[in-house]
């Protein structure tokens, strides 16, 4: 063959940096396993299934639509799916059905998901999607925790774990004075959605998100500061009735949310400063909802919420220009 | 260390030729001399079929206020005026010339002595750049003796070498520093003299040290010229960037240099001007580097305008088996070539071959919205949106959304992680908006 007609012309940038798709999904789920193994050592064989389960069924939905409903090739291995599958899970009671868990995962997938035409276009997190479709279909299932026994949970029937009140219900029903020990709520010896337990393990995550060049620290540190200073406010006017801001920051899906569930890439701001407001946006509608709401936990509607109003967001705040305008 | 404050990437640097020595390539056997190697309008060819002519004879003369003179490099008779297609993928007139010995035009100084002083007033020493044809040798190729005619009611206050040499592969700038300082460095003083000022920094990224301390034990003797070592990114060679690293001023959307009072040069074209006008020569040979991993053994050599690319790649070795590209210039912002017969002209900084497997693009997939172009561009553009805002024609958007800012340097590109063409489609609405700006002021 002439040398000429073989010789390859487009334009520039002629390199690429090698990041991709599924280095950013699979990075995230690595970033999970310290909650995940915390989860293990907890809730033990609960977690293990809820989150299989999730996982087995996200991947396999998407892989079923893309592949019979939309006719196009399955994108299932870029880790999109399986990340959706573990939030999921994360988000979930350890002793939940495996039944109900397929349909949050049909929900995820289906309609959070693939409905608005698969990864990047889907206006809220799918996994969230899940999560509140179970809420509000299976509310006594949904808000039944098993309580949290070390390294003793292997019963042969998982659902039938023992279960009880978490950090959030407590101060919900204002029993302030039963809540554990900081101990417990940053290692993750306490009540709650499976993934959301450890703050610590939560915060090695964070690290390796960062680290990795994965996120940036903006949403999740907005998140974060906000609800503490919304609560520690609340806090100083009336001790007796709200709770600790530190209390605030480490009970419920909070950390998760902020740094796992609020950084999605499809669903968040584009800008610095976009991702801030968006950031303080969940902030505050989480601690209403807690402080003022019926529900116990705020952070997932809060992230949808906002979720819906970053197109609005990413219209009018716009990046830093060169030179300034 | 100082760099530029928004965005920047962090490409391999790949720098295969550094601290190679400078080596005179020979003369071909014919140049094909394009009479469009610089930005504005071709130069008016001055000499015809069969006229003889020498190493450094005038061929063609400028056609504008921004353009310049060009000049043969070789001795011999001129062949033809053809068209021809250039380093821009343009086909467009050359000067053929066959080649016959190597006289030079008894004006040039060839010895290798340094001359130091320079008692030409300002007018003089301008005069002379532009009768070299002297032009920005970094890639962009604006006629320098515009850049030393400020618009009136502007005052230079500084002079920036452009010495950081960005771009991955490329090892001209710095080889050039490395054994050609003292010029460099008188050519500073010159450049200062024309532009009316007596501070000059020369800007070097701290990935060549050699470089650095090199022209920071020259730059001691001559007053006023401060060498700056920067912190390695990428585009930090762009103009505005290098400002924002040097003085800290962010030069507005539409302005130029010289609104902030600098004037920004090129460390190749420092020495053209220094040959300009110590030496009488005009520009008709450069330094080019030659480079790529499968290349046996990547040089910088010193060519004469109008060799054919091919005899670079020869002289480093051949041509590799597994070639899939030939880029003029950088993996950034280089272009890619059609053929290896493309002339070396006045903004080849480089030949870069780049593998078979490195050529391929991948597909690409839908926007995640991951904002890491955002994070990228130098302009402190959103790159994700202005592609959108030009799929969709959107050219008022596009406008407001400050497309026409875009340097190209396509870092969003190279950060895409679902390899999106950014830089292709933003180029496309770049020039569409520019073309209704420019309308609309009419």
């Amino acid at each position: 063959m002439n040398m000429e007609n073989s010789l390859y012309i487009s334009p520039s940038p002629h390199i690429h940096g090698g990041d991709s798709i599924s280095r950013n999904m699979y990075g995230v789920l690595i970033a999970l396993i310290p909650a995940f193994l915390v989860s293990l050592y907890f809730f033990g064989l609960g977690a293990l299934i809820v989150t299989a389960t999730s996982v087995v069924a996200c991947v396999l939905f998407e892989y079923l639509i893309q592949k019979f409903l939309m006719k196009k090739e399955p994108t299932i291995c870029d880790g999109s799916a399986a990340l959706t599958g573990v939030l999921l899970a994360f988000n979930l009671p350890s002793n939940l059905p495996v039944w109900i868990i397929l349909i949050g995962a049909l929900a995820a997938i289906g309609i959070g998901k693939m409905s608005f035409g698969g990864l990047g276009n889907n206006i809220f997190n799918p996994a969230l999607v899940g999560r509140v479709f179970l809420l509000i279909s299976f509310p006594a299932q949904m808000t039944t925790w098993p309580v949290v026994d070390a390294l003793n949970a292997f019963p042969m029937t998982y659902t039938d774990a023992e279960t009880g009140a978490t950090v959030l219900s407590l101060m919900n029903e204002g029993a302030l004075t039963e809540l554990p020990s900081y101990t417990d709520m940053l290692i993750g010896c306490k009540g709650g959605s499976l993934g959301e337990i450890s703050a610590v393990a939560l915060l090695l995550g964070f690290a390796f998100l960062l680290w990795k060049k994965i996120i940036t620290w903006h949403i999740p540190v907005a998140v974060i500061v906000t609800v503490f200073v919304f609560t520690g406010i609340m806090h100083l006017v009336n001790p007796a009735a709200y709770a600790s801001p530190v209390v605030h920051v480490l009970s419920g899906g909070l950390l998760l949310g902020a740094i796992f569930m609020a950084t999605d890439y499809v669903t968040s701001p584009m800008t610095k400063n976009g991702m801030l407001i968006y950031g303080v946006g969940i902030g505050l509608l989480t601690s209403i909802i807690r402080l003022f709401g019926s529900y116990p936990e705020g952070m997932s509607f809060a992230i949808l919420i906002m979720n819906a109003l970053t197109p609005l967001i990413n219209t009018y705040v716009k990046p830093n220009y060169f030179g300034g305008k | 260390m100082r760099t530029f404050r928004i965005g920047g990437i962090h490409p391999p640097e790949n720098k295969l030729s550094a601290g190679k020595k400078i080596t005179a390539l020979a003369v071909p056997k014919q140049v094909i001399i394009p009479l469009s190697q610089h930005i504005g309008a071709p130069a008016q060819a001055v000499v015809k079929k069969g006229d003889v002519v020498k190493v450094g004879t005038l061929l063609a003369k400028a056609g504008g206020f921004v353009s310049a003179n060009i000049h043969s490099s070789v001795s011999g008779k001129v062949n033809k005026i053809d068209n021809v297609i250039d380093a821009s993928g343009y086909r467009r007139p050359a000067v053929f010339i066959d080649v016959e010995g190597d006289e030079w035009e008894e004006t040039i100084d060839r010895s290798e002595a340094l001359v130091k002083e320079c008692n030409l007033s300002q007018k003089e020493i301008i005069d002379k750049i532009a009768a070299a044809g002297v032009v920005g040798m970094g890639g962009a190729t604006f006629p320098t003796q515009v850049k030393l005619m400020p618009p009136p009611g502007c005052k230079a206050e500084i002079v920036i070498v452009n010495a950081v040499e960005c771009e991955p592969y490329l090892t001209a700038d710095h080889s050039l520093m490395l054994e050609k300082g003292e010029q460099i460095l008188v050519g500073v003083t010159i450049l200062m003299k024309a532009a009316g000022v007596n501070r000059a920094v020369i800007g070097i990224e701290n990935n060549k040290p050699d470089a650095i301390a090199n022209m920071q034990k020259l730059a001691a003797q001559y007053p006023g010229v401060e060498v700056m070592p920067l912190k390695v990114k990428y585009p930090q060679g762009g103009e505005k960037q290098l400002i924002d690293a040097v003085i800290g001023k962010q030069v507005k959307s539409g302005a130029l240099p010289i609104s902030v009072g600098a004037i920004v040069q090129n460390v190749g074209t420092v020495y053209a001007i220094y040959e300009a006008v110590q030496k009488n020569k005009p520009l008709f040979e450069r330094v080019v580097t030659v480079t790529g991993k499968s290349l046996k053994n990547p040089s910088n050599f010193l060519v004469r305008m109008g060799t054919p690319m091919s005899a670079l790649i020869e002289a480093a070795g051949g041509m590799p088996e597994d070639t899939g590209k030939i880029i003029g210039g950088g993996p950034m912002m280089g272009k890619a070539l059609v053929s290896a017969e493309v002339p070396v002209c006045k903004g080849s900084s480089g030949v870069l071959l780049l593998t078979k497997a490195e050529s391929v693009r991948k597909p690409m997939h839908d926007c995640i919205r991951c904002a890491k172009c955002v994070s990228a561009c130098p302009m402190g553009l959103n790159p994700a949106f202005l592609m959108k805002a030009t799929v969709y024609q959107n050219w008022e958007m596009a406008e407001k959304e400050n497309i026409q800012d875009c340097i190209e340097c396509g870092s969003c590109s190279y950060t895409c992680p679902a390899y999106r063409p950014l830089l292709d489609n933003i180029r496309v609405g770049k020039a569409k908006v520019m073309g209704i700006i420019r309308a609309r002021k009419k």
